[in-house]
């Protein structure tokens, strides 16, 4: 650790991480992508010479200093190499979602300026190509597969492959003003510009200098004690901050291996062959999981079912426990061995955790019995809570402390306060430095002390110095009678129903709550395979009455809990609908981090909003809907509305209000 | 013959001639499936065969295939008369085709199944085979490596070892067109590589119809219903109706030649 230590004076640039491990470990492996269905692999050395090849080929190509390079692409090692080649270069990487549409990269392409833009794919060059006609300014465009590429113009496109080529052979003339480059980076350099989804207005790019990435990382790799043994696959969105800050800054520090899945559909195996020991996944993920596990334990046989009832429930008794190292009676402890011989090992090596020694989940709230499922199988996860601007800590939970409940103990070196209005500030080394060309939102976000307010509204639990977050600061509202509305705490009631994949929550300043509802597909969808009920669309399904019934259902079991709650009480949803199709990003109801954008779905459903409310019992209506190559299309469906029962003094409330 | 002339379609430069067909008549007893049909197919173009159905679309593959054999006529190959040929000749001479009709072992995977289509490659014994040494493993791996590219290429990964009749329609019809490309054929037969398809896997099936061509360079004869997909895809159109052939040309041309319009639309026959 000293070592460590004495280091970090020197350590101040992702490159200069990149020359230690190649000194220290050099022949360890750092990158694997599974292609051709096999695992091929690079270790540090030969990594480094990639990337070295890739940056004086971006010197010949005429990359400058502070030249914005936009990368666009899934997780793959040439996309990782080009970040870092770019900041050799002098230039700023910029990785921007890859299943973004054109006009939302057209933004982020004229706002930044980027000269360069790396493409994964054809798919990816073809977008770039059709916003130039309104963004000018790209000069270059690399890309690194080259289906496909053949027959385009190529006086200024190059594959990443041939301008290694140029770069190798340019070495003596191009070497020593690359090394200049590097060496000219230090800590203040800007590391990433990273676009914030945005639940309100257009993207802001959150710049990130080596600072905020290096302590961050150093920090949170001391935190868990990762090493360079651990394994980690790469598959979430490379424009996402957490990604940048696992894949490349915890990566690079801790130098471990950086595992790339051979494409979006194959995750599930590759994950099973690497057996990651370092692992983030959204709730959303382990949800989608843990209904998949049930679904598939409902079509097994008796035995087999009976067996997994069974260890499940010693299992949810004394995982946790065990897990958090309390003492547990040697009966348990037998039965849970036996369990993991006969259950959670083989399920766990299945969802390919057999080797997670730490394991975390972010973004929304995780429903305890997911959590738990999963804390009881005895995989260490645990909760972060973070944000772009902080690059991703603010709170972690430390192993042993891990409740569903809260975010944990403020991460390393960063300090947390609570405003009088119960807004999260915080201050640290990961601290963003600005956002880019927007020096307003900079100032309101981040005061001169350097606190940034979160706009999340939560407090610090008193027992036990475990933060807990309620709802976004500026979704809290009011009802007509000046009671608390928090529609994100009852949406996550309603979401950790299996088959309630979304919900949205109405009611600021009206006189009761009301939801509209999206199904899980895939929950449903097999529920209504096994009582045989036949359903031709998604829509068809979702205004089936056995579903209405079932999501009724529901929906009052989340009442009941909620009535229970004094703040909250009058938050019980009264009315309440099935939407027609799914909440999507590519119609803009959602960001691409899948964060309900609240505005755009009240304007875009004013009539279903209207019709929760007059009391009446369906509504007609037509939405547009945009498919994956950007067309549009209209959706016509007749939705129904359903009144529930609330519990407790919310019942006089509708009456008085009505 | 107007095919001789140069023929550039959409900006394509098109290559000599690869196969040629004089004046094929082909009978089943009595029935006359096709009637004294010429036709060329070139180098690296992509051919279309469209027709009503019956119009003997099919049976007119069969014959390029070499399944039928028909009774008058001659079918040139890269410059040589093609007598009567088995079927792994023909896969030897470079022809390769997908069925209209799935025709793939429901019970092996993908993977398996794709590497059928590299069988006529693989020259180890039976002994070597047994063994899985010398011969038979270098031969395997130089395959599988070359099936693997072609699983990249079609963006099957996912099903890489998922059993062929667990999948459904649409991909089991790119299964089929992967084991045909597995043999590498200079000349690839599509029989309806789109029927029953939707809108979105028509797409799909386009783009890598398109894309083989682009890629590989291989020459491609298809059937098809959806006009739409034909006029798009094809560099050359031949319309049969009632075993005859009844247009010849670009798409354009096609498209405008009234005897094709009447055929299509349904004018009474005589």
């Amino acid at each position: 650790m000293t070592d460590q230590q004495t280091l970090a004076g020197a350590l101040h640039s992702i490159p200069a991480l990149l020359a230690r491990n190649v000194a220290r470990f050099g022949d360890r492996p750092a990158y694997r992508e599974k292609e051709f269905g096999i695992w091929q692999s690079w270790t540090w050395a030969e990594a480094a010479e990639e990337i070295r090849a890739l940056a004086l080929g971006m010197l010949v190509l005429g990359l400058r200093q502070g030249d914005y390079v936009a990368v666009i692409g899934r997780n793959r090692p040439a996309h990782y190499w080009s970040m870092i080649a770019a900041q050799m270069c002098g230039a700023i990487p910029v990785p921007l979602y890859q299943d973004a549409v054109a006009e939302e990269m057209a933004y982020v392409l004229e706002h930044c300026g980027a000269r360069f833009v790396i493409c994964g794919d054809q798919e990816q060059v073809d977008k770039v190509l059709e916003v130039e006609e309104s963004v000018k300014g790209v000069e270059r465009i690399l890309y690194n597969d080259k289906r496909g590429m053949r027959k385009y113009d190529h006086s200024r496109m190059n594959s990443i492959a041939d301008t290694q080529d140029q770069g190798r052979a340019a070495e003596p003339r191009l070497g020593l003003e690359l090394d200049a480059r590097i060496a000219a980076l230090d800590e203040s350099s800007i590391c990433v510009m990273l676009y914030t989804s945005g639940t309100t207005g257009k993207p802001k790019g959150v710049v990130l200098s080596n600072r905020n990435i290096i302590e961050t990382a150093k920090n949170t790799c001391d935190f868990d004690r990762l090493t360079m043994r651990e394994e980690i696959v790469a598959y979430l969105p490379m424009a996402w901050v957490g990604d940048f800050i696992f894949s490349m800054g915890q990566a690079l520090w801790a130098g471990f291996t950086v595992n790339c899945p051979e494409s979006a559909h194959t995750m599930a195996t590759d994950t099973r062959e690497i057996g990651p020991t370092y692992f983030f996944a959204p709730p959303r993920v382990f949800e989608g999981q843990l209904t998949s596990v049930m679904i598939r334990m409902e079509d097994a046989g008796r035995i087999k079912k009976w067996l997994f009832d069974r260890f499940m429930k010693i299992a949810r008794r004394v995982g946790p426990a065990l897990l958090d190292e309390e003492t547990v009676g040697f009966t348990d402890r037998l039965a849970y061995g036996l369990g993991k011989l006969l259950v959670y090992g083989p399920l766990k090596n299945t969802l390919g955790y057999s080797r997670i020694r730490v394991g975390y989940t972010a973004g929304e709230a995780i429903g305890p019995e997911i959590f738990d499922f999963y804390r009881s199988l005895g995989i260490n996860l645990k909760q972060l809570y973070g944000q772009t601007e902080a690059s991703v800590f603010i709170t972690q939970q430390p192993d042993g402390q891990v409740r569903s409940d809260t975010v944990g103990v403020p991460s390393p070196e960063v300090e947390v306060k609570i405003a009088e209005n119960g807004e999260v500030f915080y201050r640290s080394p990961g601290t963003f430095v600005e956002y880019y060309k927007n020096p307003d939102s900079t100032a309101s976000t981040k005061d001169p002390d350097g606190w940034v307010a979160t706009g999340d509204a939560g407090f610090f639990e008193e027992s036990t110095g475990h933060l807990r977050i309620i709802d976004r600061a500026k979704d809290v509202g009011k009802m007509a009678d000046g009671s608390m509305f928090a529609p994100k705490y009852v949406e996550n009631k309603l979401k950790f129903f299996p088959n309630i994949l979304e919900a949205v929550v109405l009611g600021n300043n009206r006189d009761y709550c009301t939801a509209m509802i999206n199904i899980d597909l895939n929950a449903v969808g097999n529920w209504a395979e096994r009582n045989n009920i036949a359903y031709a669309s998604y829509q068809e399904l979702a205004a089936h009455p056995q579903v209405y019934a079932t999501i009724k259902s529901h929906v009052e079991e989340v009442n009941a809990s909620v009535a229970g709650d004094e703040m909250l009480s009058n938050c019980q949803i009264h009315r309440f609908l099935v939407l027609h199709k799914e909440l999507d990003p590519d119609d803009g109801e959602m960001t691409r981090t899948r964060k309900v954008r609240r505005a755009v779905i009240s304007e875009k459903f004013a009539d279903l909003v209207g019709a929760l409310y007059d009391g009446s019992d369906g509504i007609y209506t037509e939405t547009e809907v945009t498919y994956e190559d950007g067309r549009k299309g209209k959706i016509k469906a007749t939705l129904r509305i359903e009144d529930v029962q609330v519990f407790g003094d919310a019942v006089q409330q509708k009456v008085a209000a009505q | 013959m107007n095919t001789q002339t140069d023929i550039a379609t959409a900006g394509r430069q098109l290559g000599g001639t690869l196969m040629e067909l004089r004046n094929i008549t082909l009978r089943f007893g009595g029935v006359e499936a096709i009637k004294n049909i010429s036709f060329d197919i070139r180098e690296g173009e992509i051919r279309a065969i469209i027709g009503p159905n019956g119009a003997g679309k099919s049976s007119m593959l069969n014959v390029i295939s070499g399944f039928y054999v028909p009774q008058e006529g001659e079918v040139w190959f890269r410059g040589e008369r093609r007598g009567p040929v088995k079927p792994y000749e023909v896969a030897r001479l470079g022809i390769a085709r997908t069925f209209q009709n799935i025709a793939l072992f429901d019970g092996m995977s993908v993977l398996d199944n794709i590497m059928t289509g590299r069988l006529h490659r693989m020259k180890a014994g039976f002994l070597s085979q047994a063994l899985w040494w010398g011969l038979a493993e270098r031969e395997e791996i130089e395959n599988r490596a070359q099936v693997e590219r072609i699983i990249d290429f079609l963006e099957i990964q996912n099903i890489r070892k998922t059993p062929v009749g667990r999948l459904p329609y649409g991909l089991k019809k790119r299964v089929e067109l992967a084991r045909a490309l597995a043999a590498e054929p200079q000349l690839l037969l599509l029989d309806e590589p789109m029927a029953g398809m939707n809108v979105e896997e028509k797409e799909d099936m386009s783009r890598f119809v398109l894309d083989v061509n682009d890629e590989f360079g291989t020459t491609i004869a298809l059937i098809e219903h959806d006009m739409g997909v034909v006029m798009d895809l094809s560099d050359r159109v031949v319309v049969m109706d009632y075993g005859r052939k009844i247009g010849d040309g670009s798409p354009d041309e096609v498209r405008n030649n009234q005897e094709v319009i009447d055929a299509y639309l349904g004018v009474a026959h005589d």
